[in-house]
């Protein structure tokens, strides 16, 4: 298996806090990794930084061979490979539904208009929402809206797909529609990074689980390994709170 | 009445004059958006000198009347370009109106652009950049033409203060709205109804501007 992702030493500081101290992770090709740990932790700040959102402070983070602190690498090409879907959705919202997913594709002229459409139509259908295509996402759910996301991110055909709490802004009945839109991305080999509290999840379909608290990456295993035999004194609190 | 009398008899002069108006208000504003948007950038820019260029532009726009701006624009700068460019330079009326109200405008616009974008949130141009698009496609697509949906009232009154604005334009003889009630009143000295009328032309396309405004606004809002 090829390492998609490596991470190594890395820094990351707002101002004179520094959220993350030294993490390095490798990540592996269709491997699905989650990330847990208390709020504050840098886990967040961590997901952010493997596409660049935030400038590092120090550090490397080699993305499928391309080096993202090389000032010579293009970013925008970069990202383009890598999905990401956020907490609070950010849908284009003067944009419908179709034209959410499309947009990207069009803009960045890798597909013409009938191909961007048809690809457009079979993201929606994948995550359940081919009658939607054609509102605005002022009409959808909160859940709805998420599936949107991911299918607006699914048609730029990315290897690698970031999750940032994608549950956390939902209400409690929508959450399950949008973990079973991401069970469907793991089961097609996505390599994916999870930053989630859903503990249900990360059992079920993650790989291994990291758990960061404050900006290191403090234990990491499989989801039996971390969630029912946890070494580490921190891992076993915060399980102890959030299980 | 005397009024309606005046009001119908000197009624044939005032539509080339209210074009004028109107023309010098619709160009100017179309330039002030292009300025406000370039200087928009330049003071986002993490590049000090154009941060200072623009800063410098609103400050100086800001901190002059009007009058002083339509004053030297026309008659100093005029004359600065007659004594070292070219002898026979005179603004062409229009041109001249145009050049300074689109850039008392254009300061005025730059300040609000910014903050329509930065009311956008933060996290709109974080998806667009997510999925691989440059920092100027993402503001071009996703960020700009939200943040003119927020800005559309504060346009719309700045449209309504540069057209008011354009009557100032009569100091150098544009022969806009006040400009031609002017001389109108130094033939009739009817000074109380001729401004009065003159007035109420204002007062009527101001209010036919927020009427469509209005309507414009309630087309344009998506999906609620």
């Amino acid at each position: 298996m090829a390492s998609k992702i490596i991470v190594k030493n890395l820094i990351k500081s707002f101002g004179k806090l520094e959220v993350l101290k030294d993490v390095s992770a490798e990540i592996e090709e269709g491997e699905v990794v989650v990330v847990i740990g208390p709020s504050g932790s840098g886990k967040s700040t961590f997901l952010r930084c493997l596409n660049c959102l935030e400038e590092i402070n120090g550090g490397t983070i080699i993305v499928d061979g391309y080096n993202l602190t090389d000032k010579k690498t293009n970013l925008n090409k970069v990202r383009q490979n890598i999905g990401m879907v956020f907490q609070h959705f950010n849908l284009f919202p003067h944009k419908t539904v179709k034209e959410n997913v499309m947009l990207a594709p069009l803009t960045l002229k890798i597909m013409s208009k009938e191909e961007a459409s048809i690809k457009a139509d079979a993201m929606l259908k994948q995550v359940g929402l081919s009658d939607k295509a054609n509102v605005y996402p002022a009409q959808l759910s909160g859940g709805q809206k998420q599936r949107v996301a991911i299918a607006r991110s699914l048609a730029m055909n990315p290897d690698v797909m970031l999750f940032d709490e994608p549950t956390s802004a939902l209400d409690p009945e929508m959450v399950g529609e949008v973990l079973n839109v991401m069970k469907d991305l793991v089961r097609m080999g996505m390599t994916m990074v999870v930053v989630t509290h859903e503990m249900g999840f990360a059992r079920e379909v993650g790989d291994r689980i990291l758990f960061m608290d404050g900006g290191y990456i403090v234990e990491e295993g499989t989801p039996e390994q971390i969630l029912f035999h946890p070494r580490e004194p921190r891992t076993i609190d915060f399980l102890s709170k959030v299980l | 009445m005397k009024f309606f009398d005046l009001l119908v008899k000197t009624f044939p002069t005032f539509p080339s004059a209210m074009l004028i108006t109107v023309e010098v208000t619709i160009i100017s504003l179309i330039l002030a958006t292009v300025l406000g948007v370039i200087f928009c950038l330049f003071k986002m820019s993490k590049i000090k000198p154009l941060q200072w260029i623009a800063n410098i532009y609103i400050s100086i726009i800001r901190g002059t009347p009007l009058v002083v701006q339509v004053l030297f624009i026309y008659f100093g700068v005029s004359m600065a370009i007659r004594v070292s460019i070219a002898p026979d330079f005179r603004w062409n009326l229009m041109v001249a109106g145009v050049v300074i109200m689109s850039l008392n405008a254009g300061a005025y616009m730059t300040e609000l652009i910014r903050g329509g974008i930065e009311a956008i949130d933060k996290g709109q141009m974080e998806a667009a950049r997510s999925l691989g698009l440059s920092y100027g496609q993402a503001m071009r697509k996703i960020v700009l033409p939200q943040a003119f949906r927020t800005m559309l009232p504060s346009i719309i009154n700045q449209f309504i203060v540069t057209l008011k604005d354009t009557s100032l334009l009569s100091f150098f003889g544009l022969r806009e709205l006040v400009q031609n009630t002017k001389i109108i009143v130094a033939n009739n000295m009817e000074y109380f109804n001729m401004y009065a009328i003159v007035g109420l032309y204002y007062w009527v396309i101001v209010s036919i501007l927020t009427a469509v405004a209005k309507m414009i606004e309630k087309r344009t809002t998506y999906g609620k």
